[in-house]
């Protein structure tokens, strides 16, 4: 029996086939985000089991001394069968672990899954700690980062060098015309050093990491199939986010947050244009994996190309991840996320 | 002319070597026309009637049957011309043991696709048999059995009638019986008629008798 | 003309409806036979296969804990989060359903049998849960709120559910039994020592011994299987060949008539396979009942022998239903083939006579012969080089197949040295007349001989098997009583109590260890004269006892001297400490390794375990006193206390009905055999009447005739039951020596029982002269018009 097609049958978000990975179905008991956030720290760092879905996403854009770029991931979700938490094998919140280190040639991916309750996956506020078997992530301003597979594994400290970001308006995060939104906020501006471990060997690498926090009960509409997603730092130290909700009538919704160096944050609805270039082969499938990315508001006018073009995350709710490198009117790198293309 | 045989040659391997059975045998019958063929156990009268009913190859010659050149066919013609064209007689009756008399009697006549109902039931009347039609062969005595081989043959209306020792099984009353009623059928039905014997008497009941020794036409 | 032609060949059935019923019986028995066998493998397999998906055994690791008890949830997370990628399995007994709690999450099997596609697993996980086993295990469920459903591929007597809701039913909460490793682990991972040092990695091998041990028992049931094809086809053939010889004359006929031949054999064969799907279909139903009525002593058997659960009742599974047909159409395909094959070149003018048999003379018999011995050679050389499975069966099957093929060319052998022996001419006939006969009766003699083989060569192995097992428990089971105490406080009580009471206590503990990856049962005995005077080892050092006793040496079962090549004076590894091998003994029926260390030695290696199991020695008249004062003063339940007569009983009962299966195979084999004797002396009987004629017409009555036909047939069956007595010694020697020695693990001594040969060969005889009875007594009813008609057809 393949344990996959379990996997699939297991996590809500796929349950239903609505929108990309079910991420559109209805909020039900469970609740749903309002505008105006009052954001808690640190107690917002931590756990909401009232909502279905959250994230704690991690991206990083790395170099080896050689020069050699890498990408590496760290991500656990939230997943809750029901609103609610408790101690025991009886606890609704389940916890998945995708874990990627994306190298110019290849692109080590692996995934865990495990049940809230007992102690083997979740989220402490304070002291900061998000773990899932023995992947960690400790500490939101300085932290340290691990993950393993059969084939790979890193360890890295994060260190922060600018504030919490607060996408959309002040961390609401509108995804479609009907008004469906989730709350977010992002840290992109940490600091990188660490080792990867791959088959060739151990290797010493710095960068630059990005988290997004994102939690929702309905963060998508019926009709949207999936995301085109950005994040791009600008060697000025700029910094841009961005996403294209694609929807079924072929309509986009689309929405970006300018991060100026010092931090300060700046959204806009319906600006950012985002258009494929070339699409590669990947599982099977047309991906592109180039894009002219503009931001007219801001004078970007960019191309955004893979640094490979095989960054797919074979997981159980499979989608493209991988690192970019940004030229034109802006130069810099970042991270690609596009998901729904089947 | 019915049957036209010309220069016809047969030999057969034993484990005594070669034996030559028929050594150029010339013979012609006309529709009709009723001829003994008689000789001595081994002049090959009976393989000549074989050849002549498509039940072996020749090695030479040519036979010539309504037209036809039999020598020229493969196995399914020959089979063919089995089913309508010529019908044979044998010594054993060869009847089919599981079917009732009226299914053998009408068994070649469906084989051959000329099934008539009317004229197989004439057939039986004719041969005496109306009262023996639902019984099966091994109830029969030797001449009843061979009166139903004999309505079997003529049932498909066959232009040639090759009869082997057709009496050779039955007592001399029976056996009289028997051979004026084939006679008198295949008369009616104008047939030709070759019958294998080595009765001078029945043969002397035939219009032309030939006599074969040696594999040849005395 | 077909169906005038099908008329002709269908009326032949029903005016012959005798020959109708032997042929479609024939077909059927040889399809029942393989088929019944096929299910009850099939059955048991399908059983085995869920077991081991539900457990996981055999393809994965397990962990288990080192005392052998259950395993804190905490060192389950601590593994999760050092990087180990286990699984978590809690499994316990509740009202007799074997629960199974699975976190299939983690689980590298997900649910096992469980198809995922019907399941709903967010109900899995949470709420009331849900519950998948067979529908009689879920029977005895009812009273859980949790929702039942039905999954007819996990295992007999076992439940599957989710872990959270299997703790609670176990009263298990925060444990676990064991877990399951997955095969793909991280990297980085710390030693397991590190992280859990209670814990321990049982290599997958653990559970595929379990699955190497019912294999076995399954290559038995194979091999009869095989057999029972082997006679099938036998028969099959007889069968298609009396068809065929029968209607020879017709077939004449009908050719003569103007059917083309090519027609004639396209339409017999589609009568046949009509036939066949006739038979084929009654023979697999027939099998079903085979199959069913001996499934229960299956179950029984194996449930007895190896703790493994089987269904008592029959699923029809698809593949044997077509495996059984398939094997009816084949069998005839086989049969027929060689049918076709002289119908085809059979001349038209052929005499209508019935095919005379002859003596199988020059090249083929040559050939025949020649195969044979190469074959036999082979088992030779298989005999002396042998180990392993398929060498063993390879074994067997060169044996059987090189003496089947050697029968015919020995029997006329005997039979000419007979005929040149004779003095009279009626004896002189006799054996001539016989060797005329053999060819047709080849076939059949060979299933007989088959038949025989088996019924000896596997007799030989059971009561062997019973033999040595009975003088092992004699061994094992000195002890007069035996007592479980509750706890330690009553095992003191228990001790004290029996004391003075008795000759000597003896502690039963064991503690579970690796040796050479082997996993092993390590006891402590405290011994004394029960173990010196009882014990007998298949080797051993001068004085075993005392070098053990010492403390120096270790006492080894023969499973763990085998598999890991522990001899004599080799050391073995124990906590850290070696011991020499003083002793291997035989240790029948166990899967894994064993180790005897004296009880001081034990007790420092093992100061965890604490004896809770006592064998006690005394006088057998004080048992009952014994039995009721421990009850009444020490508080022992009945069902913690069991006499040795009773194990013993038990276990000779398990043996029993193990090997009860194999005799009811075995009698059907030989009732089989004994209907393909039937069928070929039918086809010989009218063949046989111009070569019987003359006899008879030189004075022989008919009644003689027939008594001549008796026996000889009895006589055919003496010969080759003269060919099969070392046949199947030599079959009995390969089970014994090579099969289960691959399979189990221990050799076992070979005895010899002439008085169950004997019988058997009476039971072959038997066979033989109830098949030659109603062709005999026919001869002798031969109308002699019949026989006259011999003389006056031949021209």
């Amino acid at each position: 029996m393949n344990g996959k097609v379990l996997i699939l049958c297991l996590l809500p978000f796929t349950a239903q086939a609505q929108g990309f990975a079910g991420l559109g179905a209805e909020a039900g008991d469970f609740a749903v985000p309002q505008p105006d956030p009052q954001f808690d720290f640190p107690t917002d760092h931590g756990a909401h089991p009232d909502y279905r879905i959250e994230w704690w996403y991690v991206t990083a854009n790395l170099e080896a001394a050689d020069g050699t770029p890498y990408g590496l991931q760290w991500t656990l979700f939230r997943s809750a069968l029901a609103p609610e938490t408790q101690a025991g094998w009886n606890d609704p919140q389940l916890w998945m672990g995708h874990a990627a280190v994306t190298t110019p040639e290849a692109h080590f991916v692996t995934e865990r899954i495990a049940r809230g309750g007992i102690g083997q996956a979740g989220v402490v506020a304070d002291p900061f700690e998000a773990w899932i078997d023995d992947w960690r992530m400790s500490g939101i301003d300085t932290g340290q980062l691990t993950a393993s597979g059969p084939d790979f594994a890193y360890d890295v400290t994060l260190e922060a060098t600018g504030p919490l970001i607060f996408q959309g308006e002040d961390g609401y995060s509108v995804k479609s015309a009907a008004g469906q939104a989730s709350y977010y906020y992002s840290q992109p501006f940490y600091e990188v050093t660490g080792t990867l471990t791959l088959p060739e060997g151990e290797i010493e690498v710095t960068g630059n990491a990005w988290l997004d926090r994102e939690w929702s009960s309905q963060p998508l509409a019926e009709t949207q199939t999936g995301w085109d997603w950005f994040s791009l730092s600008f060697d000025d130290g700029a910094k841009m986010m961005g996403f294209r909700l694609r929807q079924t009538d072929g309509a986009d919704f689309t929405s970006a947050t300018w991060i100026a160096p010092d931090g300060t944050a700046t959204p806009f609805n319906d600006a950012l244009a985002a258009t494929p270039l070339e699409t590669s082969d990947v599982a099977g499938r047309a991906v592109p994996t180039a894009w002219q990315v503009q931001l007219p508001e801001r004078g970007v006018d960019v191309t955004v190309q893979a640094i490979n073009p095989q960054a797919w995350m074979d997981t159980s709710v499979p989608y493209w991840e991988g690192p970019v490198t940004v030229t034109g009117s802006h130069d810099g790198r970042g991270y690609l996320e596009m998901t729904g293309y089947e | 002319m019915l049957l036209s045989v010309t220069d016809l040659r047969k030999t057969y391997t034993t484990g005594d070597g070669v034996v030559t059975v028929l050594d150029g045998v010339d013979l012609s019958l006309g529709a009709g026309e009723t001829l003994a063929l008689t000789g001595e156990s081994g002049s090959g009268k009976s393989t000549l009637l074989h050849l002549v009913g498509g039940l072996d190859e020749a090695d030479a010659g040519r036979i010539l049957l309504d037209g036809q050149d039999l020598t020229a066919m493969d196995d399914v013609s020959r089979a063919g011309m089995r089913r309508g064209t010529v019908g044979v007689i044998f010594q054993q009756f060869n009847l089919i043991p599981s079917l009732r008399v009226e299914d053998n009697i009408s068994f070649q006549a469906r084989l051959a696709g000329q099934h008539d109902a009317g004229w197989c039931a004439d057939l039986a009347e004719r041969m005496g048999l109306t009262p023996q039609l639902r019984k099966y062969p091994e109830q029969l005595s030797g001449g009843q059995q061979q009166r139903v081989a004999i309505a079997r043959t003529l049932a498909p209306r066959p232009r040639l009638v090759l009869a082997d020792e057709p009496t050779g099984n039955l007592d001399e009353e029976t056996a009289a019986q028997v051979l004026a009623l084939m006679l008198e059928l295949v008369t009616d039905t104008g047939a030709g008629l070759l019958m294998v014997t080595h009765s001078h008497d029945l043969a002397a009941r035939m219009e032309r008798q030939v006599h074969l020794a040696r594999g040849r036409i005395a | 003309m077909t169906r005038a032609t099908l008329q002709a060949l269908l009326s032949h059935w029903i005016r012959n409806p005798l020959q109708l019923f032997t042929l479609l019986a024939g077909l059927a028995l040889a399809t029942a036979l393989w088929s019944g066998v096929q299910a009850i493998n099939a059955e048991a397999a399908a059983s085995y296969d869920a077991a081991a998906a539900t457990l996981g055994e055999g393809t994965y690791d397990q962990i288990v804990a080192r005392d052998g008890g259950s395993i804190p949830q905490e060192t389950y997370v601590a593994l999760r989060r050092a990087g180990w990628l286990v699984s978590p399995v809690v499994e316990g007994r509740l009202s007799g359903v074997r629960i199974v709690g699975l976190d299939p999450l983690t689980a590298p099997g997900g649910l096992g049998p469980v198809d995922p596609v019907d399941t709903d697993i967010a109900a899995f996980l949470s709420g009331a849960g849900q519950i998948f086993g067979q529908a009689e295990v879920l029977a005895g469920l009812a009273e859980l709120d949790a929702q039942r459903i039905e999954a007819p591929d996990v295992a007999p007597g076992t439940a599957i559910t989710d872990i959270g809701l299997a703790q609670g039913l176990l009263g298990l909460d925060g444990q676990v039994t064991r877990m399951i490793v997955s095969p793909e682990q991280p990297l980085g991972r710390p030693d397991l020592a590190q992280v859990a040092p209670d814990v321990t990695v049982q290599a997958a091998q653990a559970g595929s011994d379990l699955g190497r041990l019912t294999d076995s028992f399954h290559l038995n049931l194979t091999a009869f299987g095989l057999l029972s094809f082997a006679v099938g086809i036998f028969i099959v053939n007889g069968a298609i060949g009396l068809a065929f010889e029968q209607r020879r004359p017709v077939v004449r006929t009908l050719r003569a008539l103007g059917l083309p031949l090519r027609r004639l054999m396209a339409l017999m064969a589609l009568e046949l396979t009509a036939m066949a799907l006739i038979a084929g279909t009654l023979g697999v139903a027939l099998g079903y009942v085979i199959a069913s009525l001996l499934l229960p002593d299956v179950a029984a058997t194996l449930g007895g022998l190896y703790g493994q659960s089987v269904s008592g009742t029959l699923q029809l599974r698809p593949a044997w239903w077509l495996s059984g047909l398939a094997v009816a159409l084949l069998g005839t395909g086989l049969a027929a083939a060689a049918a076709f094959w002289r119908l085809a070149r059979m001349p038209l003018l052929a005499s209508g006579q019935r095919r005379a048999l002859t003596v199988v003379a020059g090249r083929a018999a040559w050939v025949q012969g020649a195969v044979a011995l190469v074959l036999l050679a082979v088992a030779g050389l298989l005999a002396l080089t042998a180990n392993g499975l398929v060498a063993g069966f390879a074994l067997l099957g060169t044996l059987l197949i090189g003496a089947a093929l050697a029968l015919p060319l020995i029997l006329d052998r005997v039979l000419a040295l007979a005929e040149g022996a004779a003095r009279s001419l009626r004896a002189q006939w006799f054996w001539a007349d016989t060797r005329q006969q053999l060819p047709g009766l080849s076939l059949a003699l060979a299933a007989l001989l088959l038949a025989m083989a088996a019924n000896v060569g596997v007799s030989t192995m059971v009561s062997s098997f019973r033999l040595t097992f009975s003088g092992f428990l004699d061994q094992r089971l000195a002890s007069e009583l035996y007592v479980t105490a509750e706890d330690e406080a009553q095992a003191e009580a228990l001790v004290a109590f029996a004391a003075p009471r008795t000759r000597a206590i003896l502690p039963i503990q064991s503690a579970e260890a690796q040796v050479r990856d082997l996993p092993t049962e390590v006891l402590g005995a405290r011994i004394g004269p029960t173990y010196v005077d009882n014990w007998t080892f298949l080797a051993s050092v001068p004085d075993p006892w005392a070098r053990i006793a010492e403390g120096s040496g270790v006492a080894i079962n023969e499973q763990l001297s085998r598999r890991t090549g522990l001899d004599l004076g080799d050391a073995v590894q124990l906590q850290g400490r070696s011991f020499t091998v003083a002793g291997i003994y035989g240790d029948y029926g166990n899967p894994i390794g064993q180790a005897i260390l004296t009880e001081p030695v034990f007790a420092g290696l093992y100061p965890q375990v604490t004896p809770l199991q006592f064998g006690l020695r005394l006088d057998l008249e004080d048992v009952a006193a014994l039995r009721a004062a421990l009850t009444r003063e020490v508080g022992i339940s009945e069902g913690n206390l069991i006499d040795q007569a009773g194990i013993k009983q038990f276990s000779l009962d398990v043996f029993d009905r193990t090997f009860m299966v194999t005799t009811a195979l075995n009698v059907l084999t030989l009732a089989v055999a004994g209907f393909a004797i039937l069928m070929s002396l039918l086809t010989l009987a009218a063949l046989r009447l111009p070569q019987l004629a003359p006899a008879w017409a030189m004075g022989m009555t008919r009644r003689s005739l027939g008594v001549v036909e008796l026996v000889r047939a009895v006589m055919l069956a003496v010969f080759t039951a003269v060919v099969a007595l070392p046949l199947g010694l030599a079959l009995a020697w390969a089970l014994l020596a090579v099969v289960n020695v691959a399979a189990f693990g221990w050799k076992l001594p070979m005895f010899l029982f002439p008085a169950d040969y004997a019988r058997l060969g009476l039971f072959a005889l038997g066979a033989a002269a109830l098949a030659a009875l109603w062709p005999a007594w026919r001869l002798a009813r031969t109308p002699p018009a019949d026989l006259l008609k011999v003389f006056s057809n031949e021209r």
